[in-house]
């Protein structure tokens, strides 16, 4: 999410599940489809019997994924953007490169500051003392004269994205990258040779990851650097092709697209912040300024989605006089993410704590301090449909949750929720496509739908606040409440209100006679959003998806004309229905596209028109709009000048916790071990571990026969996968006197866990920087609540840090030691 | 009246029907492009309503352990490696329905095992006496004695639901579409197309698994290494059935119409009985009523 928006202006899967079957080389690294994803992953196999597509996996371990695929290299956990800015330089150096595509549409030949530098692994800007950069240094040279980005289209110039590039990535030659990442040299070659055919314009592949990238101190930068290579290959926007984000519950894409992220409000719409005191600062601040000339810059209508969801929020209440309710607005003060979030709980500065369909002493890291921090609460709801561990996080369970209850005094309620599959709404897949769903139970007992429990709760702290009393009520007072059951709103009325409703006549803007929807009408789509009050629309990227014609998230036709899987009646995808992102690109400079027989669109002489919704404005003729419409200079950035907090280009940074002394890029500057743009608590770094006490790498990761810490509930999946186990290599199991089958302790320096040694060939021994390397891996399944054996959480072990953009948990990587018990 | 037609019955001489045109079925099990998710398993438990313990890690991926009389079908994991290649192969494990099998041919008490036209090999608890003279007759150890009811239970190919034209749930449920069901024809034909693809990615020895040694079988396997079917949590790579069970066929019938039936009778179950591993203390019992239903002479 938060490398793909500053990449190509949107934070998402590009394309989606059905598609995968369109590609040629499917690369599976920072994930474990099989494993994680066994439904989606029908399309991998489709793609093998139906294109014969390969399948390559580089993966720490030997996963499911691996079983069925054509090629498997190892890597050392926490080293992907070494292996990956191998890839960039193998690519750049042997001009296995788009060069239509790169020079078209990308910002290769843009031309960067000349303040701009990069020495021993750290970028100009650098602040130590706040751990941050100013990025002023990274921004395009402008030309004065035209107020747009200076662009070299020979992209020969040194200051060049293209040239700053080869620079940058030369020093990851293969022979180092198979020391830092432990790959042996002669896979990593074949890996190349494979990757590299795809530059070719009928030659596509489709990359998937998930919580593989993400869960590491330079989550975000894993990813970006795989989407440098996508765009240097030419397939961004190509059906088969993309970067893919695999998301795992039904539906995470929903809840992130509703605004998961603490600094964030539903459709990616920035929270307001102190700084912005008036909602005509907060839009200046927000709207991004034309780099080039004809580019959409769609991210222009700001106003309009945002004043749109002002409406939606705060109804008749929001008028322009008093700036659609702004002030009403909660404006954020500091860090939200959730490790932020339980620190200042655990600091004593966090008092209540509402806990809806989340298991974070389960899921968080470093649960040691997640029990310290629940601690300290005075009350603690927990909202759920399964007892959760957090909500017995004051009881003992024994040798797996040692406590002592009397010493305990949160007040602890549980209020019992639905499950998703009893409750009616709409599931957004991981490839944007929202489907409308039916329960398929009735709810045991005196359970709540999630709405329902909130609406009871909203309801009765504004009769509270009734008589003019109380400090700061207003939010709560003004907030639009029209539901007809007002405590149970139903899923249909929640679904419209997101998609969007005119709230006056809707005029075309081009032609005012014109009326596109009449006052009360659902809207068609963002296109008729306005930023003057006259309509209202919850979350802007799912306006359309209720339209006047109906539900059409509920649309079950799956007819599929071009054969590419392109379903445009099934459900509807965000954003207007769009299935491939970018799908401009698939096209070269004419409008014509890459490869005829995976045609998504095309330019047919005064249109755009094909497979798919077409990624840009119907009439924008091919030569001057570019097809990376969010971003205001059209093109997408291989250098991300804004956006990214620890540079405009990936580096290879440590873990922190590295079983290496230092990073072996820059091994004569401590400070860029690290991420040096990463956030680390005051008492966390304390807490890291290092190799002479915890000489192994471990990593933890999910199983396919269970579900995050709710399956164990579950008798079948019980049965399936009963007892915690951790896997090791035989090497190490051999010099450790482990057998498959014998119970071992794993530590870290936060903590302990005890499990059965599953003793394996598919954990490799890697040799990083001339030293053999063994690698723990963990599944994080078991706890002490459920119908499984009892279990340690996991998270004992993790440590507390994350990625320096979104503060995602280092899950994937840290420093443990393992012996017999 | 069953839905299906019963082609043979366990101690049985009756002739079977002949009118209607079943053709023979298959289920068609492609261990490459399996992941050992075991979606399989629970369908399997779902469906026939079985619920197994939740049981303990041994060490490897494989739970339930073993198959059992509530676990019908299991994954069986096994790492090797190949042409210098680690390979972790899954295979769906449960009874391959032999055309020839050997579990009915055992099997002494009259309709406990049918084969039904279509291929479908299905135990009927309510016949069975609990012997476990068809795990002697099974040449891939599939059927399970119930502790509970003492009977024997395997897995039915859903006989329930292909009665009435649905696929094995096991086979609805395959989230990769590695199991695919059909006619045993279409399924050969469709396991060509696998062993080309597999072919063409180097697996020169990929093949179709379908041994003759039991007349073929209703489940069949799509193999990467069909000449080692063994690397495959030793799946047997030429499975007959036990010279014993072929013995109780071949011989002793003839000796039976003889009238020495009984005596050979005597004989074999002593046969076999001396050769089990697990000797039951009900046995003795068992023992007595399997003779005074041999004795009823329906197929000695």
């Amino acid at each position: 999410m938060a490398s793909l928006a500053p990449t190509f202006g949107r934070g998402a899967m590009t394309n989606h599940w059905v598609d995968i079957k369109n590609a040629d080389l499917v690369l599976i690294m920072g994930g474990n489809a099989a494993e994680a994803h066994p439904c989606g992953f029908k399309w991998v196999i489709e793609a093998k019997k139906t294109r014969s597509a390969k399948l390559v996996v580089v993966d720490p371990r030997f996963t499911r994924s691996a079983a069925v695929a054509d090629f498997y290299a190892p890597i050392r956990v926490g080293s992907d953007i070494a292996f990956l800015s191998g890839v960039i330089n193998y690519l750049l150096t042997n001009d296995k490169i788009n060069h239509e595509y790169v020079q078209a549409y990308t910002n290769a030949g843009y031309l960067i500051n000349t303040g701009y530098t990069f020495n021993e692994g750290m970028f100009s800007g650098y602040d130590e003392a706040k751990r941050s950069y100013d990025n002023t240094t990274w921004k395009y040279q402008m030309d004065e004269a035209t107020g747009f980005a200076k662009i070299d289209y020979s992209m020969q110039d040194p200051q060049c994205v293209l040239q700053l590039m080869k620079q940058h990535f030369a020093p990851y030659t293969p022979e180092v990258v198979s020391k830092v990442t432990g790959t042996p040299q002669k896979d990593y070659e074949k890996i190349l040779e494979m990757m590299g055919e795809c530059a070719k314009p009928n030659k596509v592949m489709t990359i998937l990851y998930a919580l593989g990238w993400t869960q590491h101190s330079v989550g975000s930068q894993n990813i970006r650097t795989m989407a440098l290579i996508q765009l240097l290959l030419g397939n961004i926007g190509m059906a088969g092709g993309g970067i893919n984000a695999l998301r795992g519950h039904a539906n995470v894409q929903g809840i992130t697209d509703m605004c998961l992220i603490g600094a964030s409000l539903p459709g990616y719409l920035a929270n307001p912040t102190d700084k912005e005191a008036t909602l005509a600062q907060f839009i200046e601040a927000k709207t991004p300024k034309l780099l080039q000339a004809g580019q959409m810059n769609y991210w222009s209508n700001y106003s309009k989605f945002f004043v749109s969801h002002l409406k939606s929020m705060y109804g008749p209440n929001a008028t322009a006089e008093n700036q659609f309710g702004y002030d009403w607005m909660p404006k954020i003060d500091g860090a939200q993410d959730v490790l932020a979030l339980f620190e200042r709980m655990h600091q004593g500065k966090l008092t209540g704590f509402f806990c809806q369909g989340f298991n974070p002493l389960a899921s968080v890291p470093h649960a040691a301090k997640l029990g310290q921090a629940l601690a300290k609460l005075k009350y603690l709801v927990v909202m759920d449909p399964l007892t959760t561990e957090t909500s017995e996080f004051w009881k003992a369970h024994g040798e797996y949750h040692d406590v002592k209850p009397e010493e305990v005094q949160t007040e602890v309620f549980r209020l019992p929720a639905n499950l998703f599959a009893e409750q009616e709404g709409s599931f957004t897949n991981s490839g944007r496509v929202i489907q409308w769903r039916w329960s398929g139970a009735d709810a045991p007992g005196e359970t709540k739908g999630d709405a329902e429990i909130m609406a009871a709760l909203f309801l009765k702290l504004r009769d509270m606040y009734a008589d003019g009393q109380g400090a700061n009520s207003e939010p709560l007072k003004k907030l639009h409440w029209p539901y007809r059951i007002p405590n149970k709103p139903s899923p249909e009325e929640l679904a419209k209100e997101v998609s969007g409703v005119a709230l006056a006549d809707v005029l075309d803007l081009k032609d005012p006679t014109k009326v596109l929807a009449k006052a009360g009408e659902q809207l068609a789509g963002f296109a008729q959003l306005r930023d003057d009050g006259s309509t209202s629309c919850g979350n802007w990227i799912y306006s359309g998806s209720w339209s006047q014609v109906g539900n059409l998230m509920a649309r079950r036709d799956n007819s599929d004309p071009s054969g590419l899987g392109q379903t445009l009646n099934w459900g509807f995808a965000w954003p207007a229905n769009r299935r491939i992102l970018y799908n401009r690109a698939s096209c070269d400079a004419n409008g014509k596209p890459w490869d005829a027989k995976r045609t998504v669109i095309k330019w047919v002489g005064d249109k755009w028109t094909g497979n798919d919704i077409p990624d840009i404005r119907p009439d924008a003729p091919p030569a001057e709009v570019s097809p990376f419409i969010m971003n205001p200079e059209g093109v997408a950035r291989l250098f991300a000048f804004a956006g990214m907090k620890e540079g405009p280009l990936p580096v290879h940074y440590e873990p922190f916790e590295s079983p290496l002394a230092e990073n072996p890029m820059f091994p004569s500057n401590a400070k860029a071990k690290n991420n040096p743009a990463a956030r680390v608590f005051p008492g966390d770094q304390e807490n890291f571990g290092t190799a002479d006490a915890y000489p192994f790498v471990a990593t933890t990761y999910r199983l396919v026969e269970h579900f995050h810490f709710w399956t164990k509930h579950s008798w079948l999946n019980a049965v399936t996968q009963p007892e915690q186990f951790v896997e090791i290599g035989e090497e190490l199991a051999k010099s450790k006197g482990i057998a498959h089958g014998d119970k071992v302790r794993v530590s870290s320096k936060r903590g302990k866990i005890e499990a059965v040694a599953v003793v394996t060939k598919r954990i490799p021994t890697l040799q990083v920087n001339g030293k053999p390397t063994h690698t723990v891996g963990i599944p994080i399944h078991w706890g002490f609540k459920g119908v499984t054996r009892p279990g340690y959480l996991t998270n004992v072990l993790t440590p507390y840090v994350g990625d320096a953009n979104v503060q995602t948990p280092e899950f994937k990587a840290f420093l443990v030691n393992i012996e017999k018990v | 009246m069953t839905m299906l037609d019963i082609q043979r019955r366990s101690a049985t001489t009756t002739e079977a029907p002949q009118v209607r045109h079943l053709p023979k079925i298959a289920k068609l099990i492609d261990v490459s492009t399996c992941i050992g998710c075991k979606a399989c398993q629970v369908a399997c438990m779902e469906w026939n309503d079985l619920r197994d313990e939740v049981g303990k890690n041994v060490g490897v991926y494989d739970n339930p352990a073993d198959l059992s009389d509530q676990s019908w079908t299991l994954m069986r994991f096994s790492e090797t490696e190949q042409n210098g290649k680690l390979e972790w192969l899954i295979r769906k494990d449960g009874c391959m329905h032999c055309a020839d099998p050997g579990c009915l041919k055992a099997c002494p008490s009259p309709g406990a095992i049918i084969q039904y036209s279509n291929g479908i090999v299905d135990f009927q608890q309510d016949q069975c006496i609990g012997c476990g003279y068809c795990i002697q007759g099974c040449p891939f150890n599939i059927p399970r004695i119930s502790k509970k009811d003492n009977k024997a239970y395997k897995c039915s190919l859903c006989s329930d639901r292909v009665a009435v034209g649905q696929a094995p749930a096991c086979v609805k449920t395959c989230p990769t579409g590695a199991i695919h069901f059909g006619t045993k024809e279409d399924m050969q034909d469709y396991a060509e197309e696998r062993i080309t693809d597999l072919k063409a990615r180097g697996y020169q020895n990929a093949g179709l698994y379908d041994p003759q040694g039991v007349g073929g079988t209703h489940v069949m396997y799509v193999l990467q290494h069909a000449d080692q079917p063994e690397l495959y949590a030793n799946l047997p790579a030429n499975p007959k059935i036990a010279a014993t069970v072929s013995l109780w066929k071949g011989i002793t019938k003839p000796l039976g119409l003889a009238g020495f039936g009984l005596i050979a009778l005597g004989a074999f179950f002593h046969f076999i009985k001396r050769g089990r591993k697990e000797v039951h203390e009900d046995e003795d019992d068992q023992l007595a009523i399997v003779r005074q239903s041999g004795s009823n002479g329906r197929d000695a």
